[in-house]
């Protein structure tokens, strides 16, 4: 999408919006004290400058300057790794923070996204690979992914609540067992590697700096989508849904469709999440989607807290450094055993995550603010 | 049920029976091995199904936990049956193990936070994790197999199929015995009574003077427990290792989801149903056999979202 075009959606989508919504839920504190007829009047930009608090700054300058500082190590194993990772987790965040349907399928159609790109594009399984330029297997593979999360949900919301779990659950267990054991598509136990990267203008792009800049150009995509999303008429019938489905369905919404929809663009977010992970990884076999890994996206979700879309990233972080340095820190090779107690107490002691955690410390020690205002609505 | 949908399963019941009938006459030993093979997997799905969906129906607990109990079981079974050298013992320390394990599970966790079904969901994969990683710490990678007694070990001569193991003959017996044994548990003793009044009306049983809470201990435990004596069994089977505790937990959901949940009637369908598809995939099919799985349990969720034997919750 171009930057003009961008800007007519934004635009259209603003104007659609205010009307009906005069204050955005997501963020009470930062409703603007302008009557519904003025905050249409003004351009969207000025609306969306007047948002922006000394935090957002500081938060991005320290994303873009990050590469620059750190050594590749950082820049790529860290940084790079969180943001795809983040994004997928952000696609569980949206489809279960504000649609209430906790998807454990997020990795497969994550893992579709990656396979995708092996298959339609170059990798070392020549027979099976179809060769096709970068561009269009990304795109066609995130097509194919989000088709798929769309399958995925129009199966698993015909049946409720904790039942969503064990469907996803199930699902992404068997596309596992059918990666692993499926040599025609999938080329079984040793997937695809060397899977050919884009290569824009002679950048190779998976050299630590550029690919961190490709990571964090998609991750602030998803991020911002997701915001979008929740405020415009769309996220406020999903989260409607989620609070009662019952009285939305009588006062005229298609239920299921908004469901469907949530499923599919929350398969859009992991699918490009996916790329990112295979493009990363240079190579992608079952062993990206089996159960662990399937979890792993619940863990950062969870750890980060599913309340608000940064938590997803906040969740990655932690993880990415866990998994990379829990080997120096504790007895070697108990990752799991650390990041399962870890997941354990945050779900037994602080359900909303990090973030939860932080909001009440945050409550607690700034005792001049209400408890209204530091809690954070969605 | 509409025109179409039944049109359709005379369809489907059609296409298996053509198939049977040119199985049949293509190599009939394959076809009754398999037959076989697919109801003893069958029985074992249903021992650790069984249990799923008793705790499932009363708790509305999706114990995602529940194949580490299965793996739990096998190893503690192996173990004590390493020590002593009896099968039997080995059998009744994994029901043991993985039923005590349950109730501390119940008592010190899912007990506080009633109600919060997504929460204790959350909880069960933190342990599923955790137990894992111990266990594979406890146990390593290898391959552990079990050593049944005497007689029901070796093969047994069938007509057409020629030679069988024994044991699977066993595995099988087993299951229908267990099985009569649960639904005779659950029909005709007033525990078995409290469980059904449970699964039909938590709010009710309470207001009726029992004790809800002892109800929910004892299901939890032999539902853990049953997960545990399949361990053993289907250690038995085949073998014991990590990354058995997924496969269970997967047939496990793939069962309860397709004969409809709190239901062990209906985990006896879905059991039969996914065993037998399993395993006529691989001698069929093999590389697309978890697709029938699937398939099954797409069609099933199409017609009956609930479930083959599922009622609204």
């Amino acid at each position: 999408m171009s930057a003009a075009q961008w800007r007519r959606a934004m635009n259209s989508a603003a104007a659609a919006a205010a009307p009906t919504v005069r204050v955005p839920p997501a963020r009470p504190r930062t409703a603007l004290p302008t009557s519904a007829a003025n905050e249409v009047a003004t351009s969207w930009w000025t609306r969306w400058f007047a948002r922006i608090r000394a935090r957002h700054v500081v938060v991005l300058v320290a994303i873009v300057v990050y590469p620059f500082v750190a050594s590749p190590f950082f820049a790529y194993q860290i940084g790079a790794q969180a943001l795809a990772l983040g994004l997928i987790a952000l696609s569980l965040t949206f489809l279960g923070g504000y649609g209430g349907m906790v998807s454990l399928a997020q990795m497969s159609v994550a893992g579709l996204a990656g396979y995708g790109v092996a298959i339609f594009g170059t990798s070392s399984a020549a027979a099976i690979s179809l060769g096709w330029p970068w561009w269009l297997a990304t795109a066609l593979a995130i097509v194919v992914a989000t088709a798929f999360a769309a399958a995925v949900g129009w199966l698993s919301v015909r049946t409720e609540g904790i039942y969503t779990i064990m469907i996803t659950l199930a699902i992404g267990v068997a596309f596992f067992y059918l990666a692993q054991q499926n040599y025609t598509v999938f080329n079984g136990f040793q997937g695809f590697s060397k899977l050919g990267v884009p290569e824009v203008l002679g950048v190779e792009s998976r050299d630590p700096v550029p690919f961190y800049f490709v990571a964090l150009a998609c991750a602030l995509a998803g991020y911002f989508l997701v915001k979008h999303l929740v405020r415009a008429p769309f996220g406020i019938a999903l989260q409607g849904i989620r609070d009662n489905p019952r009285r939305m369905a009588s006062l005229g919404y298609a239920v299921t469709a908004h469901r469907v929809a949530a499923y599919a663009v929350s398969g859009l977010l992991a699918a490009v999440g996916g790329v990112l992970m295979a493009w990363y990884n240079g190579r992608i076999s079952p062993g990206t989607v089996n159960l662990s890994a399937m979890i792993s996206i619940l863990i950062i979700a969870v750890l980060g807290g599913m309340k608000h879309p940064i938590g997803a990233f906040v969740g990655a972080i932690v993880y990415v450094l866990l998994q990379n340095f829990a080997i120096d820190l504790f007895v070697r090779e108990r990752f799991n055993l650390v990041i399962g107690a870890g997941f354990l107490a945050i779900v037994l002691f602080s359900p909303d995550g990090l973030l939860g955690l932080w909001a009440k410390l945050r409550s607690s020690l700034v005792k001049t603010q209400t408890p209204q205002q530091t809690r954070r609505q969605l | 049920m509409t025109r179409i949908s039944r049109a359709l399963l005379a369809l489907l019941a059609l296409a298996i029976v053509a198939f049977s009938a040119w199985a049949l006459v293509d190599n009939a030993p394959l076809y009754l091995k398999t037959l076989l093979n697919g109801l003893t997997l069958a029985s074992l799905y249903f021992l650790v199904a069984s249990g799923f969906t008793l705790v499932f129906g009363l708790m509305r607990n999706v114990n995602l936990a529940h194949g580490s109990l299965y793996l739990l079981g096998a190893y503690v079974g192996w173990v004590v049956g390493d020590h002593t050298g009896s099968w039997l013992l080995a059998v009744a320390a994994g029901f043991l193990s993985a039923a005590v394990l349950g109730l501390l599970m119940q008592v010190f966790v899912f007990r506080h936070m009633e109600g919060q079904d997504l929460r204790q969901t959350l909880v069960t994969i933190g342990l599923s994790i955790v137990l894992a990683d111990l266990m594979l710490w406890g146990f390593g990678g290898e391959i552990y197999t079990f050593d049944p007694p005497p007689l029901i070990y070796g093969s047994t001569v069938l007509p057409v199929v020629e030679k069988f193991p024994t044991y699977r003959i066993a595995v099988l017996i087993a299951a229908i015995v267990i099985g009569i044994g649960l639904w005779t548990f659950l029909a005709r003793t007033r525990v078995g009574m409290m469980i059904r009044a449970g699964v039909d009306d938590r709010g009710m049983l309470a207001a009726s003077g029992v004790n809800v809470q002892l109800v929910f201990a004892i299901t939890f435990a032999i539902g853990a427990g049953l997960a545990g004596l399949a361990g053993v069994v289907g250690g038995t089977a085949l073998s014991i290792s990590p990354g058995e505790d997924t496969r269970y937990l997967l047939a496990s959901l793939v069962v309860v989801i397709v004969g409809g949940m709190g239901s062990v009637v209906g985990a006896s369908i879905g059991a039969l149903l996914i065993g037998l598809a399993e395993q006529f995939g691989l001698a069929y099919a093999p590389t697309y056999s978890v697709v029938f799985t699937f398939v099954i349990m797409v069609v099933a969720l199409a017609f009956r979202p609930r479930g083959i034997l599922g009622r609204a919750a």
